[in-house]
């Protein structure tokens, strides 16, 4: 008889596993507490390097899922060992006896209010990444109008003490770069501004894309960290930075301001990983059991982890972990 | 002195060889800061002194990593202790405790 795998968790990894899986013969039974597939990505417009289209790469990943029991709407009551074997009951009222478990419960976006100083939720025209490609997905978003001055803020809740977040959150740079580009597209006439502490253009074409950002694109880079944002009485906003490369304080006024939210652990990963004492670091992110040889395992043996639940990774790491963890799984069911 | 119708200036190249290792050493002990900052620029940049004079916690840690203390102590020498600096540092560094560190280190001296 086939065996049962649990994957907990819509998002890409989640998806990509269950897609892996189901081709290796399993019942495997993927729980998602929203109402759609897909997590962020299903919140994405366009995707980095190349700005490719989101909507057709999730549709790909669901598609692929096969024979997947998709559970939609269904939070983790509970979890435990039984023997060998786990047990969960979900708030659907559904409970499934599995051989394994995968926890693929991805990452939180920073709250982007609690760096009040940016003044999100308090500002007309300070918006965030997620807003942008919300924007860019339905054309509407009243705090956007016709800007002709934009900044992007790097780094808005990572690499921050004073957020609880020291790590980076690996994809912002990526992601405000393409915004920039993209917003020019959108704005013509624009000047586009970008603020960091440092770029961290790391992946295969992301140099590339800078590199457009900067020559196709007239971005215009200012390396200082925003330190503090207020609202004119026309509704504009003052940004003030240091221009650390010329020693500077630096002021500029602005018509919209996208902040590039970071990750957190996700919030309801974190719950279910506590019912089976998945242990986490200092960050908040799972442990796995070594940082190189086994990313996608943990101490509790059949318990299988891949994608940000381990820490901020892109789209395409987070999909070599949801393989790599199928081909982990597959062999211990084996042994088992 | 002779006239040779030209004239040498000090070299301003930063001499890591010539810094007081002691001295930075010293310093990090007495406040972690002059380690761990990143050097964004959020202190500068909220400076409510460097509007008026040049003030910048940032390049006052970096003039002491590269063995220019009276440089540091220039760069402090408007600061007016109000903290803004230290509410706005992402590595958390207590400003106020660096700044005082350092002028009571060199002050001492």
């Amino acid at each position: 008889m086939a065996k049962n795998i649990i994957v907990i968790g819509g998002g890409p990894a989640g998806l990509e596993a269950s897609a892996r899986l189901d081709a290796l013969g399993y019942n495997v039974f993927l729980v998602e507490k929203e109402t759609r597939l897909g997590g962020h990505l299903a919140r994405w417009d366009r995707l980095f390097p190349e700005g490719v289209p989101a909507a057709p790469v999730l549709e790909k990943l669901v598609s692929g899922t096969g024979n997947t029991k998709v559970m939609l709407e269904s939070e983790v009551l509970s979890l435990s060992r039984l023997g060998k074997s786990f047990r969960i009951s979900l708030t659907s009222g559904v409970s499934v006896i599995a051989d394994a478990v995968l926890m693929t419960t991805g990452f939180d976006l920073f709250d982007a209010s609690k760096k009040e100083e940016y003044g999100y939720g308090i500002y007309d025209h300070v918006v965030t990444n997620a807003d942008i490609e919300g924007y860019f997905r339905t054309g509407k978003d009243p705090r956007i109008g016709s800007p002709e001055r934009i900044g992007l803020v790097h780094c808005v809740g990572s690499r921050d003490e004073k957020a609880g977040c020291r790590n980076c959150s690996k994809v912002c740079c990526a992601t405000a770069v393409k915004q920039a580009c993209e917003l020019k597209a959108k704005f013509p006439s624009a000047t586009v501004y970008c603020f960091y502490m440092d770029l961290r253009m790391f992946g295969r074409g992301y140099e590339d894309l800078y590199l457009k950002a900067q020559k196709e694109y007239g971005i215009r880079f200012i390396r200082g960290r925003v330190s503090e944002v207020s609202e004119k009485i026309d509704k504009t906003l003052q940004v003030k930075a240091e221009d650390t490369l010329s020693s500077t304080p630096l002021k500029v006024s602005l018509d919209l301001l996208v902040l590039m939210a970071g990750m957190r652990p996700s919030e309801a990963g974190a719950k279910v990983g506590k019912m089976i004492r998945l242990g986490t670091g200092d960050d908040g992110y799972f442990n796995t059991s070594d940082g190189f040889t086994g990313m996608q395992a943990t101490s509790v043996p059949g318990l299988f982890v891949a994608g940000a639940s381990t820490g901020p990774k892109t789209l395409p790491d987070t999909l070599s972990e949801a393989r790599a963890a199928s081909a982990l799984i597959h062999e211990y069911l084996r042994e088992s | 002195m002779m006239d040779f119708g030209f004239y040498l200036t000090p070299s301003s190249t930063i001499e890591l060889d010539k810094v007081d290792r002691k001295a930075v050493d010293d310093l990090a002990r007495a406040d972690s800061g002059f380690r761990t900052c990143i050097a964004c620029g959020s202190c500068t940049a909220s400076c409510t002194a460097g509007v008026f004079a040049e003030t910048s916690v940032r390049r006052a840690i970096l003039s002491v990593l590269n063995g220019r203390d009276e440089k540091a102590m220039d760069l402090l020498s408007s600061c007016m202790l109000c903290g803004k600096c230290m509410m706005v540092c992402p590595r958390g560094i207590n400003t106020r405790h660096l700044i005082l560190s350092l002028q009571k280190y060199y002050n001492g001296k």
